[in-house]
């Protein structure tokens, strides 16, 4: 009647992040209204801006071709609030507690969240762009420009689904871990994602222009219609890695500070 | 001893919630912490199980050390919390076998020992539901069957039966028999103190910060005395002249004299006889035997006179 387990070591810490991956990627799909929402929201304000406002707005190419990138990244700002909450929920039930009294890594519980927030996003990504295309985006890029885009993609998405998690860790509940994301949904609008940054006044044009969303956006919309890059492309990689980094380190200190009572 | 801390402190921010706490838990028994709301129970638990570093003293479970070998004691012990901690969004099932994984049993092997506990705890039948359809005895069972996947040495329940009606706590109370009778050792929080006579072998109360009592439920009983007759007067000025008749110290009713007894229908008389002859007279007369409650309110009451044999 006694288990043989064997505790700890690098084989079980893969297993365990499994483990947790498996379950929040679970508890994701049974979240309907969540994901739903995380696929219909983008979808409307894609509408919103290609057939309301896209008329008013002159950006030198169709607007469908001009917005899609800001519509993916605006859907990475929703979809990390949503882990933000999950995490949170975590964080404020007693799960938190049997997790950490079994002798695993407890972060692997972080790690899951990030990565079903991945798979969220590529979902809510992929259908963007398929309505996208239905609704006239024509990208003009090549398998590589497409690898490229996907790549600096991943990246942002993973930075940002660290930093809802360490959003998630600190909130004192679920309601405030969304408002404390509340930024992340709202950077996008100060970017060059709806509108040309120079047709803002010059305080938040500068804002806009050093702010992260901003060379990503121009990045990937430079990769999928050909307008130009310059270096954006590699002051959009230097803000995702130095954010992936920090929002890690930030995360995972903060899950250690908040768990050794 | 599979249990052993010794010198516990805790305090959060100023706060002093636990002031120097021994406890010593024999394997293979049930040992209850017992103490009013706020008393420290789920601290305690929370530092035995490590999930909360003690500012002062250690705890050793089954020799290793809680906070620097935490993995290691992780490995022996399983915890259900005062809230009931499960996926609402999972199964059943589904919560097992995942609790199964991370305990490192094999895949086949965390799904039959999902299939045993389901059997166990009756939940066959809502096994393939999730668990937010389930009614809180359900999910209660469920908690501890959760406990229960890695079989470990020691658990720790952090009242298990709050909130559960009489027959799901009976329920609960034969599977806690049942592990006890298989050598686990369990270590419970209740604020049913029937459930500490039930099922512990030895209790410890805590009040302030400090261990009030401890010792086996005969024990503590024995320490607020033997029988009792409880006198119920009509006025306060015949409880006067009762006290003195008796030389009894009141209690916490004005109205009520309990004076110690042999329990003997001959002490009866001669009470009776005693009160009659002084002209006191008297209401009502109901005797009394000790209860776990007498020991717990005379020991968490500061303003109550303790009961003295
Ligand atoms: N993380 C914390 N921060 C601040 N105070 C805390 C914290 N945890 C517990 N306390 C305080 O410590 C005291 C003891 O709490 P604890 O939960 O251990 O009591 P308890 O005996 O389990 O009570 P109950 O019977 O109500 O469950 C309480 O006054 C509580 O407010
Ligand atoms: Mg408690």
């Amino acid at each position: 009647m006694t288990t043989t387990a064997v505790h700890g070591g690098a084989r079980n810490a893969v297993s365990d992040s499994l483990t947790m991956i498996g379950r929040s990627i679970r508890l994701s799909r049974r979240n309907v209204d969540t994901l739903v929402m995380s696929i219909v929201l983008p979808l409307l304000m894609m509408s919103l801006f290609v057939y309301v406002f896209g008329g008013a707005i002159n950006t030198g190419t169709q607007y469908i071709n001009y917005v899609v990138p800001g519509i993916i990244l605006l859907c990475t700002g929703y979809g990390a609030a949503s882990t933000a909450m999950s995490v949170a929920d975590d964080m404020t039930s007693g799960m938190i507690d049997r997790l950490r009294s079994l002798p695993i890594r407890s972060s692997a519980v972080l790690t899951g969240h990030v990565v079903a927030s991945v798979a969220r996003n590529l979902l809510s990504t992929t259908v963007v762009i398929g309505a996208a295309i239905a609704m006239g985006f024509r990208p003009n890029a090549t398998v590589t420009d497409w690898v490229l885009a996907a790549g600096l993609l991943l990246l942002y998405v993973l930075a940002l689904s660290w930093l809802a998690a360490g959003l998630g860790v600190i909130a004192k509940s679920v309601e405030s871990a969304s408002t404390l994301s509340f930024l992340m949904l709202f950077l996008p609008y100060l970017s060059s994602a709806f509108v040309p940054t120079n047709t803002m006044p010059s305080f938040l044009h500068a804002v806009s222009e050093n702010q992260p969303i901003t060379p990503v956006i121009e990045t990937v919309r430079g990769l999928l219609t050909g307008t130009p890059i310059g270096n954006t492309g590699w002051i959009a990689l230097a803000w995702c890695v130095g954010l992936l980094t920090c929002s890690f380190t930030f995360a995972a200190w903060l899950f250690r500070r908040r768990t050794h009572g | 001893m599979i249990v052993e801390a010794t010198g516990l402190h805790k305090a959060f921010g100023s706060t002093k919630v636990l002031d120097g706490v021994d406890l010593h838990v024999a394997e293979g028994t049930v040992f209850a912490l017992l103490g009013p709301n706020g008393a420290g129970k789920t601290t305690t638990i929370r530092i035995l199980t490590t999930l909360s570093r003690p500012d002062l003293g250690s705890v050793r479970i089954a020799g290793y050390d809680v906070v620097r070998e935490a993995t290691k004691v992780r490995g022996v012990i399983s915890l259900t919390g005062q809230s009931v901690a499960l996926d609402d969004q999972q199964t059943g099932r589904e919560n097992l076998v995942m609790i199964g994984r991370l305990m490192h049993l094999g895949r086949p092997a965390a799904r039959r020992r999902a299939t045993d506990l389901l059997e166990r705890f009756d939940l066959v039948d809502a096994m393939k539901r999730r668990v937010k359809t389930y009614s809180g005895g359900m999910r209660r069972r469920l908690d501890l069957a959760m406990s229960l996947v890695s079989q470990p040495r020691v658990i720790f329940l952090d009242e298990p039966t709050t909130g559960l009606d009489p027959s799901s706590r009976t329920t609960m109370w034969d599977a806690i028999k049942d592990l006890v009778s298989s050598g686990t050792t369990i270590v419970l929080t209740t604020q049913y103190l029937e459930e500490a006579d039930r099922l512990a072998d030895r209790i410890v109360l805590i009040n302030g910060g400090k261990v009030a009592a401890s010792g086996t439920t005969d024990a503590l009983k024995s320490q607020v005395g033997g029988d009792r007759l409880d006198l119920r007067f009509a006025v306060e000025a015949d409880v006067a002249r009762a006290v003195a008749l008796f030389d009894a110290p009141r209690g916490t009713d004005p109205l009520v004299l309990g004076i110690p007894s042999d329990g003997s229908a001959d002490h009866l008389h001669r009470v009776l006889d005693d009160l009659r002859i002084a002209g006191v007279p008297v209401v009502k007369v109901s005797s009394h035997r000790p209860t776990l409650d007498d020991v717990f309110l005379s020991l968490t009451t500061t303003d109550r006179t303790p009961v003295q044999v």
